[in-house]
């Protein structure tokens, strides 16, 4: 399972629970991290106050009027605190998720020697535990003795079991998950409640969110709308006053509402939680918003070739045999070569000759074999029976080998190996005594649809940078065959760390995943810094995201996850603004219907009455909000194309369409509100 | 008629890229002190004034020395002008004996040469001493200029350096602008009036026998060069109180011309430089169609509404059609050898520049041409803009554009590579803040009270509009005169000078401030994903951003007053 489902955007119990939710957000100590919300609901309330003093002293002449533009303000207020419940509610389900997986669990812990039974809360940092077969691991934490097969499914949906062992990249364990063979001793590195689930579960809850950068500076934007429009509508007072209008407060303040930014102010901390929850589908935690927002930003992906770009391992794909030998003989003395070789490459042989000529890997036993092992001393493997000496190796050391037994070497086997090597492959000269076979052409293999998807970043714009320990030839071949931007040959770990420091001084934004402990100063470095599940603890900490299903390609998700996010907030932004163009022609002429009627010509919507065009603007104003929702929460549609094909879309779908769909909208709600005879 | 006003408008436009793009390159290499042709006739001269003032050119300063440097100036330079005003009966080039401007008046008027505004609560030439006018008003036409230009390249500076601090010398800007842009093209421009027959002398006033046997009194005076930095520095103001609309001040069609060039030539020619500064002349070039698309809207507009004239005039059996022998429409408050096109041209120019210069009464415009001077100055006189303002003005509009709409291609908003992050915004949304607020606050205010509503002259809508647009363009440092207005109380005065004084400097503050905290951050290159703000799309964009900010802001007022009246005026209602 590689991705979580969502729940279903109205699921019931979410919606329930959002309900009840919005209305703890009426706290006027919450709304004020909001100054939009806050400034509609201290209107609200101010209108709510004038219109019980008029009732006192029997000023009832519009009543019913006021009555309702009081309730669609505070209407406006209950939708985007709906909103934003709604959001942590759908982040909610997903910690609840989560929070399953940590099921109360007693842990044997190791101290001074003697074990004992304790609950796995009361774990903390440096304590060692042993876990056995069967047993689920009492918290986060790093093998220090031992190899087990770990099943994960519990955290990543992913069923098949994963091999943790002690030392090298694959050491960290997390809490809630299953031993399912052999025994390890685990050192917990996180106390209860700090472990990156308990993070994780808090901040896909909402409850430890913070502000965003980028979120900071959108609130100052509507912040300044805010009181810009506050002075329109305070100097609005005396210029009506001149004409011989005296406007009403309530009138004044629906005004105001429907001008300042509600919209995409109701909605902008929705967007975010719901930006998180679709990384948490992605079973990607990120460790802050802040890392979701860089996300989009980053210019430069750094890739590791294998696992990434290639499957993990070289594969043979080809075997080409030398001075009329039958390709069948070679593949079968090449498979000969490779029974006891249980290397990725050595399978990958004895498959090939397998799929290509129906050879079956005969029993070891029944040919009295004796397995020659590979050994870096002589650089090849092979195997001698019957009296024949079959070996498999680089195409020097089966030359000097040929050669020790008095045979020649084709110069047809120079060219083989040299054209083989061009093409970024390995070519592995097959033996047998003095006669040279062939060679088998091993290859990375280039993983599917990965050259697709190269395409669609570097539409994004994104630069793509491919690091591998390879020689520069080998890179440069399966640099253009999966049509990776750029890349890196024979990268030590420190490479890494220096691309990204150079990328950076040019300004640029850096994503990298990693999984080894070398890789976590990269990670510490990087912008974006995706640490999987299945590495060491160091990676872990250092990145700001952790990849559940420790996949190198989600990286890919991450990056357009951040994007979508940014391109909805900009979008509601655009829509929210491009709003107010209708709500002028609906409000204004209303207004001043009295002092100054030939202001009725702006009225080119025909809104029915004075007053059911303000209640209408007032009405759409607030549900805008609500048809939004599904939008905020699911995020706009994201295509891969440049910079300027996208804007153009979106800015005639959200600006061009966020002038004309409320001329639409407001004109619909005053048909009905003019045939309910509520205004 | 549509062909004439046409032919016109786009022989204007076009002459102003023409002369633009050199004159814009020309100030690259000026202000980035690389060999210019003038380079050894001023240079000397140059040296020379930085050895007199103790200014060491090569040091560069910070926004904040550069601000701080830019405010010391600009208050002395208030403070002499103030005082010159009040002493003027005791020192010499007084031949007509004028005596001390009142206190208020000269207050007024010392802010409004100040901040660039060249409002006029006086008549020049009943006012103001041939030494006041030359040494006072004329020199801060110069400096107010000069200094409005070093703000835009110091903001520039800003906008282009990487991982910099300091943003230029202040003084070094200032000296250069005066002496290698303003002080030359002065002394062409002035060459050419006095051919076409304005005056440059300082002879006391002539008195003329009329043919009716009356004598009249003919104002003289060093007019041309005084004429030549008010249009060129968009300073605006006349040295006659009906300001270009006076034969000695704009006597033919070809100094007319010459005057609109010059108001927008160096306000255009910064959208050049701005993109050779950059590195990538189509950044320039961006704003520059921006900034022309909302200028041919207006000029239009204004066209098009004063060609078709009041109705009222149709009804009374006035003929306002166009002819071989008269240019028909609403002429009322225009000069005949100029007519309609010229008039609603120069009406658009002075307003989209914060020039404020006239040559027809923009009290007497229909409403909806008079609508078109008033929104040109809410919008921020942001369209070529005042000299250097103009430029700023709108780039921080630009920054607001990328940051609305920029989200919308999947990346945190940038300009030029940098990012618009929470301290841009703020200082940005300063910017866009102040503005309305200076202007609908005392408007407000002036409506309300008795002192404010003493100044206008007609009632109804179109007084509300008096009010409206004296402080619209004290805000915008415009100084056009709707007329109409009695603008010279203590009222006005002072809440006008207020206004002139925050409209400058207030906002020249957080631009300064916007600059030097882009001039920290490293620029992104550019890639396939990023924001391009230098193509069609970006210009569409910046030109709506620009027009729903001002309409948002301003359209329940401007509904009030010129709509309004427009409305009534085609339903045949008076007030």
């Amino acid at each position: 399972m590689a991705e979580r489902k969502p729940a279903a955007l109205w699921e019931p119990t979410i919606v329930k629970g959002a309900l009840i939710n919005s209305l703890y957000k009426f706290d006027p100590r919450i709304q004020a991290r909001n100054p939009v919300m806050f400034v509609v609901e201290v209107t609200a309330a101010a209108v709510t106050l004038i219109l019980c003093v008029n009732l006192f002293q029997g000023d009832t002449k519009l009543l019913g009027f006021e009555v309702q533009i009081a309730l669609w303000l505070w209407f406006t207020v209950a939708f985007a605190n709906f909103a934003e419940a709604m959001a942590e509610g759908r982040g909610k389900a997903q910690a609840d998720n989560l929070r399953k997986t940590r099921t109360e669990t007693q842990a044997h812990l190791i101290r001074d020697g003697a074990e004992m039974v304790v609950p796995a809360t009361s774990l903390r940092r440096d304590d060692v535990v042993i876990v056995r077969a069967g047993e689920v691991i009492p918290g986060d934490g790093t093998v220090i003795e031992g190899v087990a097969a770990v099943n994960e499914a519990a955290i990543t949906g992913e069923s098949a079991p994963v091999i943790r062992e002690s030392g090298g990249d694959r050491s960290a364990v997390t809490g809630g998950t299953t031993v399912i063979s052999d025994s390890i001793k685990v050192k917990i590195t996180a106390n209860p409640g700090e472990t990156f689930l308990d993070r994780m579960i808090g901040l896909v809850e909402g409850a430890e969110r913070q502000k965003t950068p980028n979120e900071i500076a959108l609130s100052i934007l509507l912040a300044g709308l805010t009181i810009v429009f506050m002075l329109v509508c305070v100097s609005l007072y005396p210029f009506a006053l001149y004409g011989g209008t005296v406007l009403s407060l309530p009138v004044l303040v629906a005004l105001l509402v429907c001008l300042i930014p509600t919209t995409i102010g109701g909605l902008l901390s929705a967007i975010g939680i719901a930006g998180m929850d679709r990384l948490v589908q992605h079973n990607v935690l990120a460790m802050s918003g802040r890392a979701v927002e860089a996300a989009g930003d980053v210019d430069t992906l750094l890739l590791d070739k294998t696992g990434t770009i290639t499957l993990g391992n070289r594969m043979a794909t080809e075997f080409i045999p030398v001075g009329g030998v039958e390709p069948a003989q070679l593949a079968e003395a090449a498979q000969l070569a490779s029974l006891a070789d249980e290397t990725p490459e050595g399978r990958s042989i004895v498959v090939l000759a397998k799929n290509r000529f129906g050879l079956r890997g005969r029993e070891l036993a029944e040919i009295h074999a004796n397995f020659i092992p590979f050994s870096a001393q002589t650089r090849m493997s092979g195997v001698d029976f019957d009296g024949r000496s079959i070996r498999k190796g680089a195409s020097d050391r089966i030359a000097a080998f040929v050669r020790e037994n008095g045979g020649e070497v084709p110069a047809e086997l120079d060219s083989i190996v040299e054209a083989i090597g061009k093409q970024g492959g390995t070519p592995l000269v097959v033996a047998d005594g003095p006669r040279p076979l062939g060679v088998i052409h091993l290859k990375d293999v280039i993983k599917e649809g990965i050259r697709e998807r190269f395409q669609r970043l570097h539409a994004m714009g994104l630069r793509t940078v491919m690091i591998t320990g390879d020689n520069p030839l080998t890179a440069a071949a399966i640099a253009k065959e999966s049509g990776v931007g750029d890349f890196v040959a024979e990268a030590t770990p420190e490479t890494k760390l220096k691309i990204i420091r150079d990328e950076q001084a040019q300004g640029k934004l850096v994503a990298m995943i990693g999984d080894g402990t070398n890789d976590a100063p990269a990670l510490a470095q990087a912008d974006v810094g995706i640490a999987m599940n299945a590495g060491t603890q160091a990676a872990r900490e250092a990145g700001n995201m952790v990849d559940l299903d420790s996949n190198p390609t989600k990286i890919m998700e991450v990056v357009e996850i951040g994007k979508q996010l940014l391109i909805t907030r900009g979008a509601l932004t655009t829509f929210s603004i491009a709003n107010d163009v209708a709500k002028y022609f609906a409000i204004i002429p209303a207004m001043f219907v009295v002092g100054y009627p030939q202001l009725q010509a702006l009225n080119i919507m025909r809104l029915a009455t004075p007053q059911s065009a303000i209640l209408s603007a007032v009405i759409f104003n607030a549900l805008i909000i609500i048809a939004l929702i599904p939008l905020a929460l699911r995020g706009v549609s994201y295509r891969p194309l440049g910079a300027a094909a996208i804007l153009t879309r979106n800015l005639l779908i959200y600006g061009l369409g966020g002038v004309i769909v409320p001329f639409i909208g407001i004109k619909l709600i005053d048909m009905v509100v003019a045939a309910l005879h509520l205004a | 008629m549509f062909e004439n006003a046409a032919l016109q408008i786009g022989l204007f436009i076009a002459l102003v890229t023409a002369i633009s793009v050199p004159l814009g390159l020309y100030m690259a290499r000026v202000f980035a002190g690389e060999p210019t042709i003038l380079d050894p006739a001023l240079r000397p001269l140059e040296r020379v004034i930085y050895r007199v003032c103790g200014v060491h050119p090569e040091a560069e300063q910070n926004w904040v020395e550069y601000a701080v440097s830019m405010l010391l100036f600009s208050m002395a330079g208030m403070l002499v002008l103030y005082a010159l005003e009040r002493l003027q009966q005791f020192l010499p080039f007084n031949p007509q004996h004028l005596g001390a401007v009142a206190p208020d008046l000269a207050f007024n008027t010392a802010a409004s040469f100040t901040t660039n505004t060249n409002w006029q609560a006086y008549s020049g030439e009943t006012t103001m001493s041939y030494l006041t006018q030359m040494a006072g008003l004329a020199f801060h036409n110069f400096v107010s200029a000069a200094a409005g230009i070093a703000v835009a390249i110091a903001v520039i500076r800003g906008f282009v350096r990487r991982s910099a601090r300091i943003i230029g010398n202040f003084w070094v800007d200032l000296v250069r602008a005066t002496l290698w842009v303003l002080l030359p093209i002065c002394a062409i421009l002035t060459l050419m009036l006095v051919w076409q027959g304005v005056p440059e002398n300082l002879s006391p006033y002539v008195r003329a026998k009329t043919v009716e046997g009356a004598t009249q009194v003919i104002a003289q005076g060093p007019v041309a060069s005084q004429e030549a930095i008010k249009e060129l520095g968009t300073n605006g103001g006349g040295f006659f109180n009906a300001n270009s609309a006076h034969p000695y001040e704009n006597p033919t069609p070809l100094t007319n011309l010459l005057e609109v060039l010059a108001i927008f030539s160096i306000g255009a020619a910064l959208t050049h430089t701005f993109g050779a500064m950059a590195g990538d002349r189509r950044q320039g070039w961006a704003l520059f169609v921006t900034m022309a698309l909302l200028f041919v809207l207006g000029a239009a507009v204004a066209t098009w509404s004063e060609q078709s004239g009041n109705p009222q005039f149709a009804t009374l059996g006035i003929d306002t059609h166009a002819s071989a022998l008269q240019s028909g429409g609403n002429m009322e408050g225009k000069e005949v050898r100029f007519g309609i096109v010229d008039s609603a041209l120069f009406a658009t120019v002075t307003t989209d520049t914060s020039c404020g210069a006239v040559n027809s009464m923009h009290d007497s415009l229909t409403p909806l041409g008079g609508l078109v001077p008033l929104l040109n100055m809410q919008i921020g006189e942001i369209i070529f803009g005042g000299v250097g303002s103009g430029l700023y003005g709108m780039l921080v509009m630009a920054v607001l554009a990328v940051f609305i709409a920029g989200l919308m291609v999947g990346r945190t908003p940038e300009y030029l590579g940098k990012k618009i992050e929470a301290r841009e915004m703020k200082l940005a949304m300063l910017f866009i803040l102040i503005f309305p607020a200076l202007i609908l606050l005392p408007a407000g205010i002036a409506v309300a009270t008795k002192a404010g509503l003493a100044g206008i002259s007609n009632p109804g809508p179109h007084g509300f509009t008096q009010i409206l647009y004296a402080f619209t363009e004290a805000a915008a440092n415009n100084g056009s005169a709707f007329a109409g207005l009695n603008a010279n109380t203590l009222f006005y005065n002072v809440t006008l000078g207020a206004v002139m004084l925050f409209g400058r400097f207030m906002m020249m503050i957080p631009v300064l401030a916007l600059a030097g905290s882009l001039a920290e951050k490293k620029a992104v290159p550019p890639s396939a994903g990023t924001f391009p703000t230098n193509g069609a799309i970006f210009v569409v964009l910046l030109t709506g951003v620009i027009l729903i900010v001002a309409a948002l802001t301003f359209f329940p007022a401007d509904a009030l007053g010129p709509i309004v009246e427009q409305l009534a005026m085609l339903r045949h209602q008076l007030y």
